[in-house]
């Protein structure tokens, strides 16, 4: 397999999008016509060759354009890399996971060869070639967990697990959807859940703590949340929302197609074999309202979605000021045919 | 944070993040830690003089006065605590809170009582020092004044009563959200205007 890595950008001009072969592995998070909050977990087997579940940490077109755009991130805010400091054990097990996951599925891009602690990492996309003594982080220009989420799509946080709930410990966060690292750093699950409406009162996140506490080592899960994003922006935090909040201004029935964005989070969940901490991936896939219809299930079920989201979901995912001309555009790709279970396309 | 009990607090139920504040009570500990500033220093008093005098070795008590006064930092005084100090900031108070406690034993107790600013500050520092979330008690009084965080430039802004509030350092119109962070002992504030910097809004006084 070879992937032709794009030359783009998540800022500015937004160079970003998606290749006509790169669409249909797009993870469409809709599986039925109407989406409600559920705890939506399932394991994260290796599943449909091509998809992005076929392996531990997808890599596709966008790797080596994300990896830029995070490292812009991080040099104008540091606070968006941030471990307490019982965290660095955790951090080898993120980089030991990454590393093995990344070598042993992407041999043609990855190589990692271990000679008792001594590791010698190739990352051919972003051309590092670095030897390191596992567990000296004196051996690695950074945190470990920094050294390895500057090589992997995705944010990652890493929960530390104790008095029976996990607590937002660590993480280099530059591609979120609207929360703060900074600020969530060291709260509990419910503590840095508790701005998301209508979740709690349905117990879903008292469910999904019960079931993450007990996640085995080796049996990693995931799920799929979604919003959407006016411009293909990977950085839309809290911090920096007076760059991005306007864009929100600028939708019309004329580029909204372009313009609009689904963003889709396929959020995994692994049990770390030192620290029993959980990692937790966030990779972000975005992919703009043309390149969406571009398959006719997908057109559909979309439109059926935005119309019959609950007006809490329009508020709190932040659709407000345009989500009426994106239900009237979308309209015109729903036929009212009726779609098949299940997110791949026909 | 303490059990939510029957506390004279007027914070109304809000989202998780929220901290809820309970009733200072004695419970057995090696060592009795307070803080309290003006509006807490009744509570102090009220938990302190129940205590046998045998057990005042035991009790440090750090306060923040209101400028100018001067009763009850005799009441306190008068309590025969080990130690009494007190400072005209919360800032200095919490230092020597910090400087007390990393002197201090297992089983010890911290009390915190008095506004919202105070309260979660001496929580941080608790944490911080590694005292657990068990032996801190808090009493909320006085002003729903709040501690807030710009969330853009990181700005803390102490003693907010307005929604929406203006970052003094990046002039943006922050909405004080209830989201709340223990380890900044803070709350959230973002630009409410962000995607329509025109919009003009009505600064209201609402945490009195």
């Amino acid at each position: 397999m070879t992937i032709q890595f794009k030359d783009e950008s998540f800022r500015g001009d937004f160079t970003y999008a998606n290749s006509p072969s790169n669409i249909p592995r797009f993870p469409f998070p809709f599986p039925e016509d109407e989406y409600m909050y559920s705890t939506n977990i399932e394991p994260h087997h290796a599943a449909r060759a091509g998809s992005p579940f076929e392996n531990a940490f997808d890599v596709d077109e966008h790797y080596v354009a994300e990896m830029k755009d995070r490292a812009l991130v991080l040099a104008d805010d540091p606070g968006r890399c941030q471990a307490l400091p019982h965290m660095e054990t955790a951090g080898w097990d993120f980089l030991e996971l990454v590393m093995v996951s990344k070598a042993r599925d992407y041999p043609d891009l990855f190589k990692l060869t271990m000679d008792g602690d001594r590791w010698h990492w190739i990352n051919k996309p972003l051309q590092i070639d670095d030897t390191f003594t596992f567990g000296d982080s004196s051996t690695l220009p950074c945190h470990p967990m920094e050294y390895i989420g500057r090589q992997v799509q995705g944010d990652h946080a890493i929960l530390d697990q104790r008095d029976g709930n996990l607590w937002m410990d660590a993480g280099i966060i530059t591609a979120q959807a609207d929360w703060s690292l900074d600020f969530d750093i060291g709260m509990n699950f419910f503590e840095w859940h508790a701005p998301v409406p209508l979740a709690h009162e349905l117990g879903v996140f008292q469910r999904a703590l019960k079931f993450l506490l007990t996640l085995p080592q080796g049996q990693p899960s995931r799920r799929l949340n979604w919003t959407l994003t006016v411009n293909p922006r990977l950085d839309t935090s809290p911090e920096n929302y007076p760059k991005w909040g306007p864009d929100r201004m600028t939708v019309t029935p004329e580029n909204i197609g372009e313009k609009v964005h689904l963003r889709v989070e396929l959020q995994t969940f692994w049990r770390l074999p030192r620290s029993n901490a959980i990692l937790f991936p966030i990779r972000t896939y975005l992919m703009a309202m043309n390149e969406v219809v571009t398959q006719p299930k997908w057109g559909r079920r979309l439109h059926r979605v935005m119309r019959d989201l609950r007006p809490e979901l329009v508020d709190y995912k932040g659709l407000s000021r345009y989500h009426p001309i994106l239900v009237e555009w979308l309209s015109q790709f729903d036929d009212g045919a009726p779609t098949s279970p299940g997110i791949f396309p026909d | 944070m303490g059990p939510a009990t029957m506390s004279e607090s007027l914070i109304e139920e809000s989202i998780l993040s929220r901290p809820t504040y309970g009733t200072l009570k004695i419970v057995p500990g090696l060592a009795h830690y307070f803080l309290a500033d003006a509006s807490g220093a009744e509570c102090v008093i009220r938990v302190v003089q129940e205590l046998p005098r045998d057990m005042m070795e035991k009790v440090h008590i750090l306060y923040v006065p209101t400028p100018g006064e001067a009763a009850l930092i005799t009441s306190l005084y008068a309590l025969g605590a080990k130690r009494f100090e007190h400072f005209p900031t919360i800032e200095e108070a919490v230092a020597k809170l910090g400087d007390w406690l990393s002197d201090a034993k297992m089983g010890s107790q911290l009390y915190l009582a008095g506004t919202e600013g105070l309260v979660g500050q001496g929580v941080a520092k608790g944490e911080e020092c590694g005292l657990d979330h068990t032996a801190v008690q808090c009493e909320h009084r006085g002003s729903l004044a709040r501690r807030v965080q710009c969330v853009h430039c990181k700005t803390m802004i102490e003693d907010v009563t307005t929604q929406p509030v203006k970052c003094p350092s990046c002039d943006l119109l922050l909405l004080v959200r209830d989201h709340y962070s223990r380890r900044l002992a803070a709350f959230q504030g973002v630009c409410i205007n962000a995607e329509d910097p025109s919009e003009e809004i009505e600064i209201k006084e609402v945490f009195k």
